[in-house]
């Protein structure tokens, strides 16, 4: 992976710039020592790593602002980080870059019930909301699987999911505004309690722009009532084949589970080495059916779901009958990943997403590819959306096997491209999926994003070498090629 | 000479853009034209119809998705999806008769285009929340796409949120995918009669607070009916599965029998006319010649808001959808449409915004049809325009002056 040459006119300032930036956060807020960096050297790809030049934990919006008007007069790159749960690698340093980490930003402004809102600046984590508001049963329905500690900032960063988002939406479902810093150290609010934007939707583009357009310093979401009742379906099944028929004869139906989750053979034999959850080892494939909302609702949903999977070969079916044992079908889906960690010495979590009926297909050709890299993969997978997450295991104290294993990773993700998916669900592209890019986007739709960007930061100093495989210019970017005097097309229809 | 461009295909509409480029000279997109009397009159000597990009090219019930060309009607995607019991979930709503024309004529592309949602948005979002990709003609004569055909994708910016709302003037859109939901089996509305606005808006939070899952709550003021409901009247609307719909209405008749009223229901299609005319703005359509706003507030705020108003204009209707969040309002016909007495109203809430929906040519060429921004915002918004349409050649105009 190759990330933009560091500038040495910037490095070489290095002393001068740590200054500065203490002048703006006084005390332990800016930290240069190598040994004291050490922890923000990467992020959830662990797999890169990289020290920062310098790393500044800002305490206000002004001293953000301060912070960012001071890089871009001085052409210093920034790369923003919240809590570092990233998978794609977007909070990864720039050994010539200011990490900006919002971490001290960790305070529930308001909750207001009545507007069913909760502002929070960006540093709390996605579960400090729902616990924020909890007492008063409601929650903030996105819900990664890192929520424990993966910062809300964050979350509007990448915009997040869960495996309730088919129900529930993703973050940016779920954002109603933001305060916001610009690469100038201008503060912005867009939105807030109200819905839906008076001009272009700016929260809707920044919400999953990995960090690329602005620093958001206070975010405003939405809060739900919890659903009064859930009650989960365990549902074993010969292959996967059968699983995701009965997947889409259950979403023909009319049912929009608030959860619904596939895992292989490989995937339920780990969890349930690990759990003990009570999987059924001999099952092919195995379908978590979460229905959530009114009890006599989630009654009568039960019963249909539960004639679909036996009409499409279910081979062992179990139905939740408490919370604990609702918890015990989650308990070894949710540990599913360090499951898999202990069956290989690493693994890498891939993101795609395709449509559902090519499932079977995607699932030969992943068998066919672990064949020829002679390496083993598990499979959890969001049903209800599509969205896969291959495990690739793999052992790094092995020479070469991290570069198969992401040589893997690729072809995988090129090949959800093909059957009509894409690069990644939830997780962001960062600096992982970057150079895939071209597999989905042209060069002229991939120039269209990054002339957006330059609206936003016309100098490419926030997060530079994410997102996108060649960094241009903007006033390149920006250049027209007019062909001039060309006629009206003749073949065009006029009334 | 001017010019009304009609193309097949979207090879043909880069061509009338890239020719509108060379020639520096400005297009009005329009796809079936039902809204094309909404924001600042568009200055275009040649107008680009692209109702002839139309038909549902893909439908997949069992994926969740539907493709569609911008000029496909809504109501033809409405009856194809209604064969699979399924729905735009976020309700289009239809402002023809609102603006004098006829139901039933808007596009699918003016839909995206305007984000424009009926009394769902509350709990299943805007359109905005609701288009999965599209491909489109940039104004630099380029062909453009983004996002994808599945429901969750987070590949690169979220282009699909910035078309939606941007009335034509960033982009051409040619083809669209988009989210598509099961239709509720059964729907009633519980009906609260004669609460003043502070009381309706205090039940409707409290309905929205509880776990009934309410997908939609208007109040009607006196004077004000809609279907077969008239005013003083506070709607909440339930809809699902047979038995859990009608176990939510007695529970919540229940839990709302405190706040007073008179507590009746509507179920079925006297329910789906209710919602259908709270959507389309209905009880505010006639006379004609009055100006109407679309205030979009916190709910809770939605009451003093109107009280403001009404305390400096008289001759006011008004009704709220979104629980209080949403204020339609007709104000008497003025050069100005009150646009410094509605915007300064919703000034005093802690957020929101006001957008002058229906007025006069005149009006709307002398007022901002859509709310100020603040400096800062406003030339952001000027540069996103540039990045997608630096010579101004789509809509410009429409949105703000000079933009």
């Amino acid at each position: 992976m190759k990330m933009p040459e560091p500038d040495g006119a910037v490095l070489a300032r290095r002393g001068e710039i740590v200054a500065a930036l203490r002048a703006i956060v006084p005390g332990e807020g800016v930290i240069a020592d190598d040994r004291e960096m050490r922890p923000y050297e990467s992020d959830g790809l662990t797999a890169y790593r990289q020290l920062p030049m310098v790393v500044v934990l800002p305490e206000t919006t002004a001293q953000v602002a301060a912070i960012l008007k001071y890089c871009q007069a001085n052409g210093i790159k920034v790369v923003p980080r919240g809590s570092g749960t990233s998978l794609s690698g977007g909070a990864l340093p720039l050994a010539d870059g200011v990490l900006l980490g919002l971490g001290k930003f960790n305070r529930i402004l308001d909750i207001d019930y009545a507007n069913r809102t909760v502002t929070a600046q960006p540093g709390v984590t996605n579960l400090g909301i729902t616990h924020a508001v909890q007492d008063r049963g409601f929650y903030y329905a996105p819900d990664p699987s890192s929520q424990i500690a993966c910062s809300i900032g964050g979350n509007v960063a990448e915009n997040s999911g869960g495996v309730h988002c088919l129900k529930y939406g993703l973050t940016t479902n779920n954002v109603l505004g933001v305060e916001m810093v610009t690469i100038d150290g201008e503060i912005l609010r867009l939105g807030g309690k109200h819905l839906d934007s008076e001009g272009y939707d700016l929260l809707g583009v920044l919400t999953g722009s990995e960090g690329l357009l602005a620093v958001v310093t206070e975010v405003t979401v939405r809060i739900l009532r919890k659903p009064a009742t859930a009650r989960a379906l365990l549902v074993g099944f010969g292959n996967s084949e059968e699983a995701g028929a009965c997947v889409a004869a259950i979403v023909g139906a009319g049912i929009i589970p608030g959860g619904m989750e596939m895992m292989d053979g490989l995937a339920i034999n780990a969890a349930e080495d690990f759990v003990h959850a009570g999987y059924p080892r001999d099952a092919g494939a195995l379908l978590i059916v979460e229905l959530d909302g009114p009890e006599v609702e989630v009654g009568f949903l039960i019963d249909r779901v539960r004639e679909i999977a036996e009409a499409h070969g279910a081979t062992s079916l179990r139905i939740s009958q408490n919370e604990d044992e609702r918890n015990a079908f989650w308990a070894g889906r949710k540990a599913a990943f360090p499951a898999v960690g202990r069956i290989s010495p690493d693994y890498y979590c891939m993101d795609g997403t395709i449509p559902r009926r090519q499932l079977p297909e995607i699932l030969s050709r992943m068998t066919r590819m672990s064949e020829q890299y002679g390496l083993r993969v598990a499979n959890v997978f969001h049903a209800g959306d599509g969205n896969l997450h291959p495990l690739i295991l793999f052992d790094a104290n092995e020479p070469g096997e991290l570069e198969k294993a992401e040589a893997f990773g690729s072809d995988i993700l090129r090949a959800c491209v093909e059957l009509g998916g894409v690069l990644t669900g939830e997780h962001g592209v960062g600096v992982e999926k970057r150079d895939l890019m071209g597999t989905m986007f042209s060069e002229i739709d991939l120039a269209q994003q990054q002339r957006l960007k330059c609206a936003w930061d016309p100098n490419g100093l926030l997060n530079p070498g994410k997102v996108f495989p060649t960094l241009h210019r903007c006033a390149e970017l920006g250049r027209m090629h007019i062909q001039r005097g060309q006629l009206p097309f003749p073949d065009l229809p006029r009334f | 000479m001017t010019e009304n461009f009609r193309p097949d295909n979207a090879a043909q509409v880069q061509d009338a853009i890239a020719w509108a480029v060379s020639a520096e000279t400005p297009l009005e997109l329009v796809s079936r034209g039902s809204k094309r009397d909404v924001g600042r009159p568009v200055q275009a000597a040649h107008t680009l119809d692209l109702s002839a990009l139309c038909g549902v090219g893909l439908y997949e019930p069992e994926e969740l998705i539907c493709q569609a060309g911008p000029g496909t009607p809504v109501v033809e995607i409405e009856a194809i999806l209604v064969e699979s019991r399924q729905m735009m979930a976020f309700e289009p709503m239809d402002l023809g008769p609102l603006l004098g024309g006829e139901a039933g004529q808007g596009s699918i592309g003016g839909v995206f285009a305007a984000n424009l949602a009926g009394p769902r948005r509350i709990k299943a979002g805007a359109a905005r929340d609701h288009l999965l990709g599209f491909t489109a003609v940039t104004g630099r004569g380029e062909t453009v796409k983004s996002g994808g055909r599945v429901v969750k994708n987070v590949t690169g910016y979220d282009l699909s949120k910035i078309v939606c709302g941007s009335w034509g003037t960033l982009a051409a859109l040619t083809d669209l995918t988009f989210k598509v939901l099961p239709a509720p089996e059964v729907e009633t509305t519980l009906v609260i009669n004669g609460l003043d606005d502070a009381a309706a808006v205090r039940l409707m939070s409290a309905a929205l607070g509880s776990p009934h899952e309410v997908s939609s709550a208007a109040h009607l003021p006196i004077g004000i009916g809609a279907g077969d409901v008239s005013g003083p009247a506070t709607c909440i609307r339930l809809e699902g599965f047979g038995p859990s719909v009608a176990a939510r209405a007695e529970a919540l008749e229940g839990e709302l029998a405190g706040f007073g009223g008179t507590m009746g229901a509507v179920d079925g299609y006297l329910s789906r006319d209710l919602w259908r005319a709270v959507r389309d703005v209905e009880p505010l359509t006639a006379p004609l010649d009055r100006p109407v706003w679309r205030l979009s507030v916190p709910p809770m705020a939605g009451p003093s808001v109107v009280l403001a108003i009404r305390s400096a204009v008289e001759g006011v209707e008004y009704y709220y959808d979104w629980a209080g969040g949403l204020i339609w309002l007709a104000v008497p016909a003025e050069p100005d449409a009150h646009a410094s007495t509605v915007r300064g109203a919703v000034a005093g809430a802690a957020s929101g915004h006001a957008t002058l929906i229906r007025a006069d040519e005149a009006v709307r060429a002398a007022v901002p049809v859509f709310q100020p921004q603040d400096p800062g915002l406003a030339a952001l918004n000027a540069r996103l325009k540039n990045s997608f349409d630096p010579l101004g050649v789509l809509n410009p105009g429409r949105m703000t002056a000079g933009v």
